[in-house]
């Protein structure tokens, strides 16, 4: 359904994306995850036919973004970053006209369905301006279902969103999934976990990593631990836990607790266990430590090479200062380009 | 057709919403009727002492030059609105064309400027009751005419400006800046000798004002006619131009 090849943007001077390459089939959803200005929104924009790509080729459901733009976005439903909506309209009025431009011939039977989606039903009278942000954003996505398009867009959908609406979008994410092709973006690790058949790890313009998450948790995980917690002292314990064959050391031993680093694909609970019980000390706990995504995006994303002056502070200031970066293309905000030449 | 139609009449309908329309649209009015009224009482005070009869351009001269000022601030916001408030993402990647978005917004301030028009309508009709033995219809339909024919030249050029900002007062700035220069482009070219060369002819030409002077004493002539419209065209060209090159931005 989506297929990128050597994909290429530049802004002005700046590559936000550097020939990336890949594909979503039918039937997947496929999630972009990465930090603020790695250029997911921009891959984005060019695959609903927003902007076009410096090089390289972008075709959705057969068509080229470029050449056959106007087929492309009949087929893409797209929710954007900043949802953009006309705040001085009726939600109601807003969707109609929406509808009409991609010319449904049961645009109000549709505008009640896509509301009712969105439990928004009862609001449709009301002005969008007075709308809560979470509200907002079901707006978006509403209007981005209008047509039932065959490729979902949707850029940080669950953003703004309460618990229980987060629950009800991602629920209807997986839904829309199963027959049609979603890409969404996020940086929420676990909604990628828990919505998505593969993930792209996209930074600074480049894909670092692709894979379902199960498995990029697995290829990367590299070492696996075990935490154990223990009735009353530990000493000696991790003398003699490093004696069992196929742990590799004892990474951390506090009072009561101790974690282990083993190798990975070996099961070594069992041998562990029966360890400890058989030097007479008490098992209170024992659980298997994988790496998180958390872990692995954050490991993906710092391995890459980084400029001098954004290495110093990489711990806490390379999210900040990719915060920056990510508003120069986030169109309708401040300091978006579009102002500069005001 | 059905796509500019729809984000015509949007835009139409979003001026009955908008504050900003509503004081442009009173602000018009008042003046217009001020002017008209003051007009009306001169005329009755020299009655007594001339067979002066005030024809509708009493109407139709002050809104020339109101228009001037007015209506950049009605297509100030068309397209810099939409790209302020991010909705330009939403109108760029619906399946509508550039130009389609571009014509169907100039449609629809030209169709709120076309009921302000009816609006006025009001002073011819009121003159016409007063006057014996009523007022010269030719020229009240030249004159109509005209303004319509300018009217929609000008707001063409204000929406083909409005694509080039997303800060509205800035569109209006350049865009009143632009429409002065067309105005007054004749006070250079005149100024020289009147059998002026080629130089003077074409800024003669260009002139947005002179192209109405006909109009206003009553001639359609069809060079006005193809001067306006060529204009109108022009500018919507540009206009979406304008709108495309923001997309490789």
């Amino acid at each position: 359904m989506i297929e990128v090849e050597g994909l290429t943007k530049d802004y002005g001077a700046r590559r936000a994306v550097d020939h990336i390459t890949f594909d979503a089939r039918s039937g997947e959803v496929l999630g972009f995850l990465g930090p603020n200005g790695a250029g997911k929104t921009t891959t984005m924009r060019i695959l609903t036919g927003y902007m076009p790509p410096t090089a390289g080729v972008a075709k959705v459901a057969g068509f080229d973004v470029v050449d056959q733009s106007i087929e492309v976005r009949r087929r893409v439903g797209y929710l954007p970053e900043t949802v953009p909506l006309y705040t001085d309209m009726t939600v109601f009025d807003y969707l109609k006209f929406m509808a009409d431009l991609r010319h449904l011939s049961n645009a109000e039977d549709r505008v009640d369905d896509v509301l009712e989606i969105v439990h928004l039903e009862n609001r449709a009278g009301g002005y969008i301006g007075n709308l809560s942000k979470g509200m907002r954003q079901r707006v978006g996505l509403a209007q981005a279902l209008l047509h039932q398009p065959e490729v979902l867009i949707l850029d940080e959908p669950t953003i703004g969103l309460d618990p229980a609406q987060i629950i009800e979008v991602r629920s209807l994410i997986r839904d829309i999934g199963r027959e049609r092709t979603v890409l969404l973006s996020t940086h929420i690790l676990s909604e990628a976990q828990q919505l998505c058949d593969r993930v792209l790890i996209i930074n600074k313009g480049h894909i670092v990593a692709e894979d379902s998450p199960e498995r990029l948790q697995a290829r990367l995980a590299g070492a696996q631990r075990i935490a154990l917690r223990v009735q009353g002292d530990t000493d000696g314990l991790g003398a003699l836990l490093n004696a069992v064959p196929g742990v590799l050391s004892v990474a951390d031993q506090r009072d009561g607790s101790v974690e282990l680093e083993v190798q990975p694909g070996r099961d070594l609970r069992a041998d562990v266990a029966r360890t400890v019980v058989s030097a007479g000390i008490d098992l209170l706990e024992l659980r298997p430590v994988g790496l998180s995504l958390e872990d692995i995006f954050m490991q993906l994303t710092r391995e890459e090479p980084e400029p001098p002056s954004v290495a110093e502070d990489a711990d806490d200031g390379e999210l900040l200062s990719a915060v920056e970066d990510a508003d120069e293309f986030v169109s309708g905000e401040g300091q978006s380009p579009e102002e500069n030449e005001d | 057709m059905r796509n500019i139609w729809t984000i015509a009449s949007r835009e139409y309908k979003q001026f009955f919403i908008s504050p900003v329309a509503y004081a442009v649209a009173f602000l018009f009015l008042v003046v217009l009727g001020w002017i008209f009224f003051s007009n009306m009482l001169t005329a009755i005070t020299y009655a007594a002492y001339q067979s002066y009869a005030p024809t509708v351009q009493i109407v139709i001269s002050p809104m020339v030059t109101l228009f001037l000022f007015f209506l950049p601030a009605i297509t100030m916001g068309a397209l810099a609105q939409e790209q302020r408030m991010g909705t330009m993402e939403l109108l760029l990647t619906a399946p509508v064309k550039d130009w389609e978005l571009v014509v169907g917004k100039w449609l629809g301030c030209f169709m709120f400027v076309l009921t302000l028009l009816a609006v006025t309508w009001v002073f011819p009709i009121a003159l016409n009751a007063m006057v014996e033995p009523g007022i010269d219809q030719g020229l009240l339909l030249s004159g109509y005419l005209g303004l319509v024919l300018m009217v929609g030249a000008m707001l063409a050029i204000g929406v083909a400006v409005s694509a080039l900002f997303s800060n509205q007062l800035v569109a209006f700035a350049v865009n009143l800046g632009i429409m002065m220069i067309i105005w007054f482009v004749q006070a250079v070219s005149t100024t020289g000798s009147a059998t002026g060369g080629l130089g003077d002819k074409i800024l003669t030409y260009l002139n947005f004002v002179d192209h109405y002077v006909d109009f206003y004493q009553g001639l359609i002539g069809v060079t006005n006619i193809v001067y306006y419209l060529s204009v109108t065209a022009l500018a919507l060209f540009l206009g979406t131009m304008f709108v495309e090159t923001r997309r490789w931005r």
